[in-house]
């Protein structure tokens, strides 16, 4: 890949204790093994079932969960940190250089603050600001570019549609100027009508604020719409990343080919050509040896079920993929 | 082929604190025996609301107006559904000749009762069976709908069972009565893209069975694609475009149609930009004047849009539109 590295996560792992008890202490792991960089002023999208650890690998990006094993570096040209290690003052600065939009837009805004309340807290909370006159200003200055007027900021979210929430939540995360913001299924809770109207706002603020965006969703077209480079999980492990067109035209693993013959096409007469996925995602307490994918695959051999496959260079573009036998089965495509 | 269901001038409205809110007005559609309906629209349409309707399951403080009429036509009879009152009148469209399968199993499920007590429960009080002969009937539907172990699985409680699992179930317990009209609300939404295939599939399977008329109340238009016959589209309340879903999908009448068909991310032309339908559904107590989708249509024509309420408008003998784009009143 060309340019600056934003994140590289290096066999970053994040593992949760289960069980209570001498005995019985169990890890489950989120997220296993998972080596990607997410380059600086790219629009980075993350896809997969429930389950995938999509959204803990967010979540360790934004060190808001404990990360169990291996490293991730985080590099905004200003500040280095390792964030596996990260604590104290750095960690303080580190929250305001990385940010999490959420998911419902009716869950995530206080419904006794007023949307100018909301949108001042995290400039207060971490002290950005001297006055409350430049306070607003940074609040004012931030609505405007989510589109948001004066009038909005001093009523509250009830008298806001679904849209309007959700460019209220886009306006509180990039209040502080993050480098980097992790938008988790943000627009899953909207309507389509207004779903496009808030990806081309984020689309629109990546490009005039540089910022980085890790994009997770589990709508595949969406993310194809949005993103310039996909990585897609399963089971907590990447089985295939590659930028968007590449993935999108050709893809190598046989989970993610299922994945994009499971959307459902809008043409009638597509009807039942689509190749289906036998059976569910297995329980993270309870993976399946060898490669995770096996049980579902409709091209597994012994192989798979014996050893895992590696992550591996398909071509020099940024296209990999963890398949044993992608070249046989997809290597010409 | 007859017809299942006849819903003439349904207008429903909600009286709450802030006045009378209008959330269905003057729908008329008819649904075939194995016909599947989709229902499309977004958040406050009144597309659940329309569903609910011929149930007769809107909350107490509902409205109906004095020209709406629901008539189901069964083998032996015909039911007025908005007339029926009593609880054991109410039963015949409540689980007996129609069920309903929700968007969200898990809340649908009773949590401390086990899956299959809640599957015995119905068909005890629908089929005045015994509760050999109803666990029988159980194990076999969970059997037929793809749940491996229906016999163990039948006494399980909800939250042992995956997501997709609890939707295979759902739809087990609402087939089970052998009901001739299944209301689906979004019956995939809270399912993932590769489960939802296998539901879908399932869904089609079973109304080539058991020949029974489905609506299928979502809001994505590739479901739609993929299982309804034809199409109906709502917007605040009014039903705005009726079709066969080639045409609809195809060959969008109404500009809001168009423009949910636009703003949708297309997989064969990831460089075109998305076009949102501009501004907000405005809210049900600022309902708009004339057509309610003035306020978000790029192709108003003139006055009449903000006063008049347009007319139906049939394009050929199935495809019809509610437009002032569209010569009112001509047509068939």
């Amino acid at each position: 890949m060309s340019g600056d590295i934003l994140i590289r996560a290096d066999q970053l792992s994040v593992g949760f204790q289960i069980g209570k008890g001498l005995f019985n202490k169990q890890i489950l792991k989120a997220v296993d093994g998972v080596s990607v960089e997410i380059e600086k002023g790219s629009f980075f999208g993350l896809v997969g079932e429930s389950g995938s650890g999509k959204t803990t690998l967010g979540r360790a990006f934004l060190k808001a969960v404990p990360i169990t094993g291996g490293h991730a570096r985080y590099d905004d040209g200003e500040v280095q940190y390792d964030l596996a290690e990260l604590a104290g003052p750095q960690l303080k600065d580190y929250r305001k250089r990385a940010q999490l939009i959420f998911q419902d837009p009716y869950a995530a805004l206080s419904p006794r603050m007023t949307v100018r309340d909301i949108i001042a807290e995290p400039l207060e909370v971490m002290g950005l600001t001297g006055s409350r006159a430049e306070t607003d200003e940074r609040v004012r200055e931030i609505a405007a570019r989510c589109r948001l007027n004066l009038e909005h900021l001093r009523r509250f979210p009830h008298a806001f549609s679904g849209g309007q929430r959700q460019r209220i939540s886009i306006a509180r995360a990039l209040v502080s100027d993050p480098k980097f913001v992790v938008a988790d299924e943000s627009v899953a809770a909207l309507d389509v009508s207004i779903q496009a109207d808030v990806l081309n706002l984020l689309k629109e603020l990546q490009r005039d604020l540089g910022l980085t965006f890790m994009f997770i969703s589990h709508d595949l077209s969406v993310v194809a719409h949005t993103c310039d480079h996909v990585a897609v999980m399963y089971l907590g492990r990447l089985v295939e990343t590659a930028p968007t067109r590449t993935l999108f035209h050709a893809p190598k693993h046989p989970y993610t080919k299922a994945l994009f013959s499971a959307i459902p096409s809008l043409d009638p007469d597509d009807r039942g050509k689509a190749q289906k996925l036998e059976g569910e995602i297995p329980s993270p307490t309870n993976q399946p040896a060898g490669c995770k994918f096996h049980t579902r695959c409709p091209y597994a051999v012994d192989r798979c079920k014996a050893e895992e496959p590696v992550l591996e260079h398909a071509d020099a573009q940024g296209h990999d993929v963890a398949c044993h036998r992608w070249r046989e089965l997809f290597g010409a495509d | 082929m007859s017809s299942l269901i006849d819903v003439e001038n349904l207008t429903l409205q909600f009286r709450t604190d802030e006045g009378l809110i209008t959330a269905v007005d003057n729908v008329s559609f008819s649904l075939k025996k194995g016909e599947v309906m989709g229902l499309v629209g977004e958040s406050g349409s009144g597309k659940s609301v329309t569903a609910k309707a011929l149930m007769h399951l809107n909350a107490r403080n509902a409205v109906y107006g004095p020209d709406s009429k629901i008539t189901l036509h069964l083998e032996d009879r015909e039911v007025d559904v908005l007339s029926l009152q009593k609880p054991s009148e109410l039963q015949v469209v409540r689980g007996g000749a129609i069920s309903m399968i929700f968007q969200e199993p898990m809340a649908s499920f009773a949590p401390a009762i086990t899956i299959g007590k809640q599957m015995a429960e119905q068909l005890m009080l629908h089929g005045n069976m015994s509760k050999a002969r109803a666990r029988e009937i159980s194990v076999e539907m969970l059997d037929r709908v793809g749940i491996s172990d229906a016999h163990k699985r039948f006494d399980q409680y909800a939250f042992e069972l995956s997501g997709g699992m609890r939707q295979r179930a759902m739809i087990a317990m609402a087939l089970s009565t052998q009901p001739r009209l299944l209301i689906a609300d979004e019956p995939t939404t809270a399912l993932d893209v590769t489960i939802q295939a296998q539901v879908l599939d399932l869904m089609k399977d079973l109304v080539d069975e058991f020949h029974m008329g489905i609506v299928f109340i979502t809001h994505d238009l590739g479901v739609v694609a993929q299982t309804a016959d034809k199409v109906s589209v709502m917007y605040l309340g009014e039903l705005i475009e009726e079709g066969p879903v080639r045409e609809v999908i195809r060959t969008p009448a109404h500009p809001y149609t168009q423009g949910l068909l636009a703003a949708l991310p297309k997989l064969d032309d990831l460089g075109a930009p998305l076009t949102p339908v501009p501004g907000d559904i405005p809210s049900p107590l600022e309902r708009p004047s004339g057509c309610v989708f003035h306020t978000r249509c790029a192709r108003v024509i003139g006055e009449r849009c903000w006063t008049d309420l347009p007319g139906r408008y049939d394009l050929d003998a199935s495809h019809s539109v509610s437009c002032h784009l569209y010569p009112e009143g001509e047509g068939a």
